[in-house]
C-alpha cells in the first residue's frame, strides 16, 4: 500500500502513530513491510490458505460476533440435500461438468428455494427451470451463471424464504457447512501452504479477533494481488466471510477496501467500461430472441430488496440517453442496447483479433503491448486489426509495436505486412480536464482544469462528445444512400440525446451538463435528488441509478470542500458518496436487531424511538422510517420485503452471504488451488491441483507450464510474482516519458534473494533472463534478504519480484514482465493471474532476433508442453484451439 | 550572541537573522523536522522539489543500493531518500550487519546470507530517509562565499543568489556534509532554498506539502524541536529505543541544524557526518596564529635589522 498508494498510506501511517497495529501479508518485504509491525512472507497465490486459516481460527474457537452472525448473515440458512463440498468430493463442489470445465450450479441452493443466477440469462432459466450452457465456440463461452460482477451491489435473486436454524446446530444449515469446510485450514496447514509460521500466523489471527466485536472494528485494505488470480474472486469472498463472522461490514472501521490500480477505477465500473455492464450494474442485455424490456426487467429484477426497483432505473437510463425518443410504444427504446452474444473480455477480445473477428479495436490509456497478460498475443492481435486508434500521452508501445515491437526485432513480423491502421491521438491529462474521480469508498469529488490541453491534445470528453457529433452528421449526410435496414439501425445514433452544451475555443464539452444528466431530472426538468424518485413510466431520466443525488437541489454535490474540521468526523459534506451520501453501505447493521448501537464506542446508525426513524450519523442505509420490529408481508417484492432487522437491503434476502447458493461459477465457497502454473503440488487438496473452473485459453501463442507434481515442472522450478513500484504508473505509459520519475527508477530490474543469487549464479547488477513457456526477458539483478526464500515441508522455494512498468520505449526502457505470463483467467471475471507463476532465471541477458524462438522453444521441449498442458478440467483445447494447433506445431518445431 | 565572545562563526547562536543584520522584528527562524520513522521512500519530496525548483534529470543509472538511484545530494537534487536496508536483532534492536559498505556485492559470496528460518531473531529492517540541505546555524558556505552570492535569508536560512555567484566552488569544501555543489550547466552553485519564493507567498516548502506522511514537517525551528523531543519520547515509549535527534543542538559543530532528523540508527548508516563542524569555526584562531606568527616574524625581522646595526 506504501508502495502503491502512497497518498492513501498515510490514514495507516496515522492509525499507527494512535496505537494501530500493523500487519503486512505480502511475498515481498516492500515499503509497507518497511513501516508495519509485522511483515508476513508468504507464499504466492496462497492467500485463499492464509485468511481460511483465519476464518478457522474464529470458528473453532467461537470467537465469532454470534448475534451479528445469526440475525445479519444467511449462517442459520439450510443447504439443500443435493450439495456436496469439497471434503466430500476430493476438492470439488457439486455440480462439476469436467467436459464444459464448468459447474451447474443447482445443488447449491438453499433447501426450500430455487436461487438463480444474477443475471442476463436468467429468464432462460425461468423459462426451462433449468440452467442453460452456453455454446462453445471460437467466442468463448458466456457461462450460464456466469457473472456476479453484473450483480454490481445487489446480489443474486432467489423467490422464497430459505429454511433456517437460528441455534445454528443444523448439519446443513450454512455455519455447519462453513465449518466443515474450513476444518483443513488448519495453522499447521497455512504453515505448510503459505509458508508463515504457526506463531506468526496466530499473532495475526489474535490481534484480529481481538479487534473485532461490539466495542472494536477491523478492516482489511487489498489491492491486485488478491485479485489478479484464477481464484481473485474467491480472494475476495474469503475476506468476505472473515469479515461477516467478525461484525465488521457495514460499522465504522470495519470493510474491505479494494484499493483501485488508477484514479477512478470504481467510477468506471459504476458508470462502466465493462462489455457486460450497463451503469449503476444493471447487466447487459443478451442477444435472445423475443426479449423486450418487460421480460429482462422482471428476469433480472429481484423480488425483493432493492433491485426491485431495476425497471425503474432501466428505464430512466434509456430516457437519459434517448429523451423524447424513448416512449413506452417502443418500449423506451429498449432495443437500441447492444446485446451481448458471449464473452467479450479484453483476453477474448485479443484471441477473436487473432482469428480475424475483431476490425478496429480503441485503446484509451492503456498500453497492452506491454501492460497486459502475454503481451505478444496482444501485440499479434494488434497486427490484425483494419484500424487501431491509441489516446495517450505518449508514443506508448502499443502505437509503435508495428515497426519497433519485439516481434519486429525476432523476424516474427514484419511491418510491411502489418495491414493494422494505427492512429494516435494525443489525449489531455486531469489536469488538463474537469471532472469526477470516484474512489474507492464510492466518493466522487470534483476536480478542476489547472492549464488548457496543449496542441492536439484533447480530453476524453471532448473525443467521445465530437467522434458521435461527426458520425451522426455522416450518417444524416448520408441518409438518401442508406438502405432501409441501414436506417432502421442508424436510428439508435441519430436519436440519442448528444446536445451537450461546449465551451471554449476547443468547444469542450460541459463536463457539468454530464454530470447533471447523470444525476438525472424529474418531470419538470430538475434535478432528482435521489434514486427513491426514479420511475418506471418515462417521467425521469437519470444517468445512472446509484449516482442520483450528485446534482441534487442543482447544486455539484462532487464539488464541496468543507474542511473536516468544520463538520463531523463522518465529514458528509467533503465530495459526494453514492449512494445517497451514504459513507458507508450496509449501515443499519452498525445496531444490533432492536436498533441499538452494538456499543457507546461503534455507535453510527440508530433507530430514535422518539421520532420513529433511523437516525445517527450518517445517512441511513434503511427505509428511514422501518421500524426494527417490521415483518413484511409474505407476498410483500422490492424494498418491502426486507424485514426490519434485515441490514443487506441490496441483497434479496437482506442477509450478508457467508455461503453464495448462487452467482459464482467456481463455487459456494472459497477453496485453496494452486496458481495455474506452481513448484507445489496442492496440499489441501491434494487431487485437484488448480481452480478446476478457471477461464484458460489453450493457443499455440499461450502455451501452460506443468505445475506442481506433473512431469516437466522442475523446468521451471521458481515462483514468480509482479508488482509495482512506488516511481512508476502501471506499463509505463505515464512515467517511463518523465525525467523526474525516470531517473528515480531507471532500469529494468528483478528482485532476488542472496540464496537464489547463489544458486543460479546471480551477480547484483549484472543481468539475468527469465524464460517461461511464452518467452524470455531480461532484466538487471538487485539482490536483496528483502527477498526470503520459504521453507516449506523441508523444502527450499525461492520467489522472485519483477516489476511490470517497463517496455522498449520511453526515456528509460527494458523488457516487458508481461511477455512472462500466460493467459489464465478468473472465471467470474474474467481477471488474468499475473500475481502468481514459475520460471526459470539464468545470468547473463536473453537471445536476440531469430535466436530468441528456438531457445524459448528448447525450453518447451524439456518440460514436455504440448496443448493439453495445464487445460484439464477446462475448455477442450480440441475445440477451442483447433486451427491454430496445426499452424501452431509449424511454429513451434 | 555567540558564546565564544568574540568568535562569530561558531557556537550557539539564537538568532542567526539578526546576525546577519536583519531587523529584530524579521520572520520567525523556519527550519525542516524530518522524522524518517514515517518515512514511506515515496520519494514524492524529490520530484515536488525538482519540479517546483525546475531542478533537471541529472542521471538515469541503476545504483544498486536497494531503491536509491538518487545516491547524493547535488547541485541538481536538492532532496534525496537514503534507502538502507539491515538485518537486526529483534531482542536488542542492534543491526547484525552494520550497515556500512564492505568489499563485495551481494550475491557475489558464495556462502548465502543468514538464514531467517533458522534464526527467527533477526529482521530485516528498512530505513528511509529524505536528507536535505541543513541551513546551519552557522553556515560555512556563506563564510567563505567571496561574491556575498550566499546568504543569511529573513527566515534563518541559507541561499544562493543565482545572478550574484561567479561559480567560484570555494562553498563546495566548505560544506561539512557536502551539500552544495557546482551546477554543469549554469556553472552556479546551487542547493536548496527551503522554497524562498514559496514562503514569502505563505505557503510551505514544496517537498514538506508533497509528504503524504509528515515525515518532513516545515515549521518555526524552536516549535520542531519541541515537537521532535516529544516524538523521541513517544517513540522509546513505544519500545523504539534507537531513536535519536540528529542536527537539533545549538552546541552542536554548526550551532544546530536548520533542518535536523530524526534517526533511527546511527548517522553513518543514512550517509550523514557523525560530528559535523562548520568548516570556518578555528578561522579566528587561524588568524589569531597567523597574526601572532605574522608578528613573530616581523619582530624577528625587525631584530635582525636591530641586530644589523650593532
Amino acid at each position: 500500500m506504501a508502495e502503491a498508494h502512497p497518498v492513501g498510506f498515510q490514514w495507516v501511517m496515522e492509525a499507527k502513530r494512535r496505537g494501530a497495529k500493523v500487519f503486512h501479508v505480502d511475498p515481498r518485504f516492500t515499503r509497507t513491510s518497511a513501516m508495519a509491525d509485522q511483515h508476513l512472507a508468504l507464499r504466492v497465490g496462497t492467500d485463499i490458505a492464509f485468511l481460511g486459516g483465519l476464518v478457522h481460527y474464529v470458528l473453532e474457537r467461537d470467537r465469532y460476533f454470534h448475534d451479528y452472525v445469526v440475525n445479519y448473515t444467511n449462517a442459520p440458512f439450510i443447504v439443500g440435500e443435493q450439495f456436496r463440498d469439497t471434503e466430500d468430493l476430493e476438492g470439488l463442489f457439486s455440480g462439476f461438468d469436467a467436459s464444459a470445465g464448468g459447474y451447474k450450479t443447482e445443488s447449491w441452493q438453499y433447501e426450500g428455494t430455487e436461487a438463480s443466477p444474477s443475471a442476463g440469462r436468467r429468464d432462460q432459466w425461468q423459462k426451462s427451470g433449468q440452467p442453460q450452457e452456453g455454446e462453445t465456440s471460437s467466442h468463448g463461452r458466456e457461462r450460464a451463471s456466469s457473472g456476479p460482477e453484473r450483480a454490481g451491489s445487489g446480489g443474486p435473486v432467489y423467490p422464497g424464504s430459505p429454511e433456517s436454524d437460528p441455534t445454528l446446530t443444523h448439519p446443513r444449515c450454512v455455519f455447519q457447512v462453513l465449518k466443515r469446510h474450513f476444518a483443513r485450514y488448519t495453522p499447521e496447514m497455512v504453515a505448510q501452504v503459505c509458508g508463515i509460521s504457526e506463531e506468526a500466523f496466530t499473532e495475526v489471527a489474535e490481534a484480529l479477533v481481538t479487534n473485532s466485536g461490539p466495542e472494536r472494528t477491523s478492516a482489511f485494505a487489498y489491492s491486485v494481488g488478491w485479485t489478479q488470480h484464477t481464484v481473485g474472486v474467491q480472494y475476495i469472498r474469503t475476506a468476505s466471510i472473515l469479515q461477516l463472522l467478525l461484525g465488521n461490514i457495514g460499522r465504522p472501521g470495519g470493510g474491505i477496501l479494494a484499493l483501485r490500480g488508477h484514479a477512478s477505477i470504481q467510477g468506471s465500473t459504476d458508470i462502466p467500461t465493462l462489455f457486460n455492464l450497463l451503469p449503476g450494474y444493471i447487466p447487459m442485455p443478451q442477444a435472445h430472441t423475443n426479449e423486450d424490456l418487460q421480460s429482462f426487467a422482471e428476469a433480472d429484477g429481484a423480488t425483493k430488496g432493492y433491485w426491485g426497483n431495476m425497471r425503474s432505473y432501466l428505464v430512466s437510463l434509456l430516457k437519459a440517453w434517448w429523451g423524447d425518443n424513448a416512449t413506452a410504444d417502443n418500449d423506451y427504446c429498449f432495443d437500441y442496447l447492444p446485446r451481448l452474444t458471449g464473452d467479450h473480455g479484453t483476453y477474448q477480445t485479443v484471441v477473436d483479433q487473432i482469428e480475424g473477428l475483431v476490425k478496429g479495436y480503441f485503446v484509451i490509456g492503456q498500453n497492452p503491448a506491454v501492460g497486459s497478460s502475454n503481451a505478444r498475443q496482444q501485440r499479434l492481435g494488434l497486427a490484425n486489426l483494419e484500424w487501431l486508434v491509441v489516446r495517450d500521452f505518449n508514443m506508448i508501445e502499443t502505437a509503435t509495436f508495428w515497426k519497433d515491437g519485439p516481434e519486429i526485432e525476432s523476424g516474427e513480423l514484419a511491418t510491411e505486412d502489418i495491414g493494422t491502421e494505427v492512429f494516435f491521438l494525443p489525449a489531455a491529462a486531469h489536469t488538463e480536464k474537469e471532472g469526477t474521480f470516484t474512489n474507492t469508498q464510492r466518493m466522487l469529488q470534483w476536480h478542476r482544469k489547472a492549464v488548457e490541453p496543449q496542441g492536439d491534445q484533447r480530453s476524453d470528453l471532448w473525443f467521445y462528445y465530437h467522434l458521435g457529433r461527426r458520425i451522426r452528421e455522416k450518417l444524416t449526410g448520408r441518409r438518401p444512400e442508406r438502405t432501409a435496414e441501414q436506417r432502421e439501425r442508424d436510428r439508435s445514433v441519430l436519436e440519442l440525446t448528444w446536445d451537450y452544451p461546449t465551451e471554449g475555443p476547443m468547444a469542450e464539452p460541459s463536463p457539468d451538463a454530464v454530470l447533471r444528466e447523470i444525476n438525472g431530472t424529474g418531470p419538470d426538468g430538475e434535478s432528482l435528488s435521489g434514486y427513491t424518485q426514479l420511475a418506471d413510466d418515462g417521467s425521469t431520466r437519470c444517468g445512472c441509478w446509484i449516482y442520483c443525488g450528485v446534482y441534487a437541489d442543482g447544486v455539484n454535490q462532487a464539488d464541496r470542500r468543507k474542511p473536516g474540521n468544520e463538520q463531523s468526523w463522518v465529514a458528509p459534506e467533503w465530495g459526494w458518496a453514492w449512494p445517497m451520501n451514504r459513507r458507508i453501505l450496509y449501515n443499519r447493521a452498525s445496531a444490533d436487531p432492536d436498533g441499538r448501537p452494538w456499543s457507546e464506542r461503534k455507535a453510527y446508525v440508530w433507530w430514535d424511538t422518539e421520532q420513529e426513524q433511523w437516525t445517527g450519523h450518517d445517512v441511513p442505509d434503511f427505509d428511514k422510517k422501518k421500524a426494527p420490529d417490521y415483518e413484511p408481508d409474505p407476498a410483500a417484492t422490492g424494498p418491502e420485503a426486507i424485514k426490519g432487522a434485515e441490514p443487506f437491503i441490496m441483497q434479496s434476502d437482506g442477509r450478508g452471504w457467508l455461503y453464495v447458493p448462487a452467482g459464482l461459477v467456481d463455487g459456494p465457497l472459497p477453496a485453496h488451488y494452486e496458481p495455474q502454473e506452481s513448484p507445489v503440488s496442492n496440499p489441501v487438496y491434494p487431487n485437484q491441483q488448480r481452480n478446476p473452473a478457471r477461464q484458460i485459453f489453450a493457443r499455440p501463442e499461450n502455451r501452460y507450464q506443468p505445475s506442481g507434481a506433473e512431469r516437466g515442472s522442475e523446468v521451471f522450478p521458481y515462483l514468480f510474482t509482479t508488482f509495482r513500484l512506488t516511481e512508476h504508473h502501471t506499463a509505463g505509459g505515464m512515467s517511463r516519458w518523465l525525467s523526474h520519475l525516470s531517473e528515480l527508477a531507471p532500469a529494468m530490474f528483478v528482485e532476488v534473494s542472496p540464496e537464489l543469487a547463489a544458486e543460479r549464479g546471480l551477480r547484483h547488477l549484472d543481468w539475468a533472463t527469465l524464460v517461461t513457456a511464452r518467452t524470455a526477458i531480461e532484466a538487471r539483478v538487485l539482490v536483496t534478504e528483502r527477498m526470503q526464500p520459504l521453507r516449506l515441508d523441508g523444502r527450499t522455494l525461492h520467489q522472485i519480484g519483477i516489476p511490470w512498468h517497463w517496455g522498449p520505449n520511453g526515456m528509460t526502457t527494458g523488457d516487458a514482465a508481461n511477455e512472462l505470463l500466460g493467459v489464465a483467467l478468473d472465471p467470474n471475471v474474467h481477471i488474468m493471474e499475473t500475481k502468481a507463476s514459475t520460471c526459470d532465471i539464468r545470468p547473463g541477458r536473453r537471445p536476440r532476433g531469430v535466436e530468441l524462438a528456438p531457445f524459448v522453444a528448447e525450453y518447451r521441449r524439456r518440460a514436455g508442453i504440448t496443448e493439453l498442458t495445464g487445460t484439464e478440467h477446462a475448455d477442450d483445447p480440441s475445440l477451442t484451439g483447433r486451427d491454430e494447433r496445426e499452424r501452431g506445431n509449424e511454429n513451434e518445431r | 550572541m555567540s558564546a565564544d565572545g568574540d568568535n562569530r562563526l561558531s557556537g550557539p547562536l539564537a538568532d542567526p537573522a539578526v546576525e546577519a543584520g536583519y531587523p529584530p522584528e524579521h520572520p520567525e527562524r523556519v527550519g525542516f523536522f524530518t522524522d524518517t520513522s514515517v518515512c514511506i521512500g515515496c520519494k514524492a519530496c524529490e520530484v515536488a522539489c525538482k519540479e517546483w525548483n525546475l531542478l533537471p534529470e541529472d542521471g538515469l543509472e541503476l545504483s544498486g543500493m536497494s531503491y536509491d538511484n538518487t545516491q547524493d545530494l547535488g547541485a541538481t537534487t536538492w532532496r534525496h531518500v537514503a534507502f538502507v536496508e539491515q538485518r537486526i536483532d529483534t531482542t536488542t534492536r542492534e543491526t547484525v550487519d552494520i550497515g556500512m559498505p564492505d568489499m563485495t556485492r551481494p550475491g557475489d559470496s558464495s556462502t548465502a546470507a543468514v538464514d531467517p528460518t533458522e534464526d527467527a531473531a533477526t529482521q530485516i529492517r528498512w530505513l528511509m530517509s529524505s536528507d536535505v540541505c541543513k541551513h546551519c546555524t552557522h553556515a560555512a558556505c556563506l563564510d567563505v562565499c567571496p561574491t556575498g552570492a550566499l546568504i543569511r535569508t529573513e527566515y534563518g536560512t541559507v541561499m544562493v543568489q543565482d545572478d550574484v555567484c561567479n561559480g567560484c566552488g570555494y562553498c563546495v569544501p566548505a560544506c561539512p556534509y557536502g551539500v552544495i555543489d557546482t551546477r554543469p550547466d549554469t556553472g552556479g552553485a546551487s542547493k536548496c532554498t527551503m522554497c524562498q519564493d514559496r514562503l514569502g507567498a505563505g505557503e510551505t516548502p514544496a517537498c514538506a506539502a508533497a509528504c503524504p506522511t509528515e515525515s518532513i514537517q516545515y515549521g518555526p525551528l524552536d516549535e520542531l524541536r519541541d515537537r521532535a523531543a516529544q516524538r523521541v519520547d513517544e517513540l522509546h515509549e513505544q519500545g523504539v529505543t534507537e531513536a535519536r535527534l540528529y542536527g537539533h543542538e545549538p552546541t552542536d559543530g554548526v550551532g544546530g541544524d536548520g533542518a535536523f532528523f530524526l534517526l533511527l540508527d546511527e548517522p553513518e548508516v543514512y550517509g550523514l557526518p557523525p560530528d559535523p563542524v562548520v568548516t570556518t569555526r578555528d578561522l579566528p584562531s587561524m588568524w589569531k596564529h597567523a597574526a601572532g606568527a605574522a608578528l613573530t616574524a616581523a619582530v624577528t625581522i625587525a631584530a635582525c635589522f636591530v641586530g644589523g646595526k650593532r
